[in-house]
């Protein structure tokens, strides 16, 4: 109660267990209740619904439908226990008006990420539970059938990216979920997909580190390792959703760019979007498997063949005529071992050649989002989670809001134009240092302020608010 | 038919003369080349390797190859193997890679029982990188990390591999060519994870041809039963990988289980899987 008491909006009731704690506004005794109906104290809980359903005026069949729902054992007796609460109140002091709208599914950023990989084609899931990725490993588990797809849980992240890149090789849409720990253990295997061109997708669902850290909370502190993460030079995508219908999207994209291009990519969410609840609207049929360079079965398959723009055909074991060499050493087209210079300076520019079709490729996407004022010479620079926040404060206070979705590879044409007639650019970001503002500086881009939260907590609208307008003061 | 010639490459073969690997080399080109005889779509066969000697093996066979990195041959398999179940996988490991870097990854191959065939290049000694001692170098080995001798007592392999599920245990020795192959090809033919440890001489940092010619037995023929878990034990005791009189090579133990994919997979095969409907799966959200 200490806690939070001071966090109560003007005109707002707090609720409590009369029994437990003191305060101003509506106590009730959940325990005498819960006794009442011979259940158990953990009913307390359905009581506290129960009576907060009531304050909130909302008509008793819907937390009826609810809790059958969302109950498994003795519903009954869960919902003898809330209506009682629920009458208890007697005069519902807040309403929550009925929004005249279907209703849209729930969706948490993890269980958007999975849907949106499904969506372009994932075939298998392998991932080592890590808090927040582990409800993605759940969820695709869950529904592996309907789905159509195969979840494995190996031995440690390391098992885990190399599995997937045994599994791209053959020829299977792959997708790896950890969290800054496991990504760190899965370095040497990204840096095996730059050299081998093996397609690999990854999830980054951070937390605050370093190391343990805070492992349950969140923080947006991995954005230049996994920019710069893996030895050697590796071209790879990052992409930074913010709510999950941007997950959904991104999930997709990274699944059809890593198979289209042969490279790494990662998505890169946190606790805060992957575990928040979103109403999910996005455009099912905008994510779809698109089809990588394939073999076309004639003549000699070279695995490594220099291309035009770096990209050589697919084949995949068993294919009768071809023989498939994928390596970790540096090699020549056919995919065996070389240490000649020319062949190494060749093999090198090859791959990294693709970074214009790539960047070609992602002119087709949103690459850079804009919403608030879009007039305003000011802006609030984000990526993201914290853009909720920031469109909520923006739109208070007539400001722009500018999210790239991409950071890696920085989409700057798309950020200056973003950013054009702005002469204050304010940078929010859940970390220390202010990751992405130290990321587009290198680019030429000037930034003003940084307001920055560390804590492990989200930007909430109320604190962003207060902190946005001490630095335009 | 493919022959022994066609399953090999241009690559320049850059094993030292008299390296115990040419014996490995040639007894998978020649497993391959009879197991095709049989019916085996070499098409469908994929190698793994790690890094090391061993390692160059995949360079040298012509047929689907993974290069992989140190200590991380049973995870590319794994993948392979459960992307598509119809692909026969080997794997190719040095004894640094199998049981100092990746150790984890073999102790999880055996316990869940793919059906795969994973052989490891023992020469009990780092040889790329030129004379280190490994997790089956015998206690007081003399290498250049350790010059007044190693501190650490040997690993048994195939002690590990019993008692972590393997479902084949196997040993070899390079010299005993026609064994080797018999090993090789009874490994790929069992339908679980094959496991051979192959004594290999390092004939630049650890020459043990001498000291394995006077000691290998092969013990076959003699009325060992395979199904027969403790006598496995009993078998794999006779030599620790340190001093000895005797070194059974053979086969130590085969039964047959449920092997992973078939319980995990359930007869879907990933790569032909197409992505299922989301919009019902969404409706369950509302």
């Amino acid at each position: 109660m200490e806690n939070h008491k001071h966090r109560l909006n003007p005109g707002g009731i707090i609720l409590y267990d009369s029994k437990k704690a003191n305060a101003e506004g509506l106590g009730f005794d959940f325990m005498e209740i819960v006794k009442k109906f011979e259940g158990k104290p953990i009913m307390r809980n359905t009581a506290a619904i129960g009576a907060l359903t009531g304050v909130l005026n909302i008509e008793w069949s819907v937390l009826e439908k609810v809790i059958m729902d969302a109950v498994e054992k003795d519903v009954d007796l869960n919902l003898k226990i809330a209506q009682h609460a629920y009458n208890r109140v007697e005069n519902p002091s807040k309403s929550v008006p009925k929004l005249d709208q279907k209703p849209l599914p729930l969706v948490s950023g993890n269980e958007a990420i999975a849907l949106g990989a499904v969506k372009a084609g994932l075939n298998m899931y392998i991932a080592y539970p890590m808090t927040p990725a582990s409800a993605i490993l759940h969820y695709l588990a869950a529904h592996e059938n309907e789905l159509g797809v195969v979840t494995v849980h190996p031995e440690s992240e390391i098992g885990v990216a190399l599995m997937a890149l045994g599994a791209a090789y053959a020829g299977a849409r792959t997708m790896v979920g950890t969290s800054g720990g496991g990504f760190a253990l899965m370095t040497e295997a990204l840096s095996l997909a730059g050299q081998g061109e093996l397609p690999m997708v990854i999830v980054e669902a951070q937390r605050p580190g370093p190391s343990t850290g805070v492992p349950t909370y969140t923080m947006q502190g991995d954005l230049a390792f996994v920019v710069h993460a893996g030895h050697g030079e590796i071209l790879r995508v990052v992409l930074a959703p913010g709510d999950a219908d941007e997950a959904f999207y991104t999930a997709g994209m990274a699944m059809n760019l890593a198979w289209k291009f042969q490279i790494p990519t990662l998505v890169l969410t946190d606790k805060h979007l992957s575990e928040s609840i979103f109403s999910f609207e996005a455009d099912l049929d905008k994510v779809k498997p698109e089809q990588p360079f394939l073999w076309n079965n004639q003549g000699e398959y070279k695995r490594y063949i220099d291309t035009q723009n770096g990209i050589s055909p697919l084949a995949f074991p068993g294919n009768s005529s071809a023989i498939i060499k994928a390596t970790s050493y540096e090699h020549d087209e056919y995919g065996i071992a070389t240490e000649e210079p020319e062949m190494i300076e060749q093999m090198q520019r090859k791959r990294l050649r693709k970074r214009k079709a790539l960047e070609d490729e992602l002119e087709k996407y949103e690459t850079v989002k804009v919403y608030g004022n879009p007039d305003s010479k000011t802006a609030l620079l984000c990526w993201g989670s914290t853009k909720g926040a920031c469109i909520e404060v923006a739109e208070a206070l007539d400001l722009k809001v500018v999210q790239p979705l991409i950071l890696e590879p920085l989409p700057v044409e798309a950020l200056k134009n973003a950013l054009s007639g702005v002469d204050k650019i304010i940078d929010v970001e859940v970390n220390v240092t202010g990751q992405l503002a130290k990321l587009i500086s290198g680019h030429g881009f000037c930034i003003d302020d940084m307001i920055l939260r560390f804590d492990a907590r989200p930007f909430t609208v109320d604190i962003l608010l207060d902190n946005v307008k001490e630095v335009l003061s | 038919m493919t022959t022994i010639k066609e399953l090999g490459t241009y690559a320049q073969n850059t094993w030292c003369p008299g390296c115990g690997n040419f014996g490995i080399l040639a007894s998978i080109k020649k497993a391959l080349a009879d197991l095709e005889d049989d019916g085996l779509d070499l098409n469908k066969v994929a190698i793994v390797s790690g890094i090391g000697c061993h390692a160059k093996i995949v360079d040298y066979v012509n047929v689907n190859t993974f290069y992989s990195i140190h200590g991380r041959v049973p995870p590319p398999m794994t993948g392979i193997k459960l992307a598509n179940p119809e692909l026969t996988v080997i794997g190719h490991a040095g004894d640094g890679d199998a049981y100092g870097e990746g150790i984890e990854h073999l102790i999880f191959s055996a316990k869940r029982n793919l059906d795969m065939t994973f052989i490891v290049h023992n020469n009990r000694v780092y040889g790329l990188t030129t004379g280190q001692f490994t997790p089956t170098s015998p206690s007081g080995f003399k290498g250049r990390s350790t010059p007044k001798g190693s501190p650490e007592e040997p690993l048994n392999p195939i002690e590990l591999m019993l008692t972590s599920g393997a479902t084949f245990v196997a040993r070899g020795y390079t010299r005993n060519m026609e064994h080797l192959q018999f090993l090789i090809k009874a490994a790929i033919n069992h339908k679980g994870f094959s496991f051979i440890d192959v004594l290999q001489p390092c004939f630049t940092f650890f020459n043990t041809y001498d000291y394995y010619n006077e000691r290998v037995y092969e013990f076959i023929q003699l009325n060992h039963d395979v199904s027969d878990r403790k006598a496995a034990f009993v078998k794999a005791g006779e030599w620790a990988y340190g001093e000895g009189e005797k070194i059974p090579i053979g086969i130590f133990y085969q039964v047959k289980k449920p092997t992973y994919e078939e319980k995990l997979l359930g007869g879907r095969i990933p790569v032909q899987l197409t992505p299922g409907n989301i919009r019902p799966v969404l409706e369950k959200h509302i």
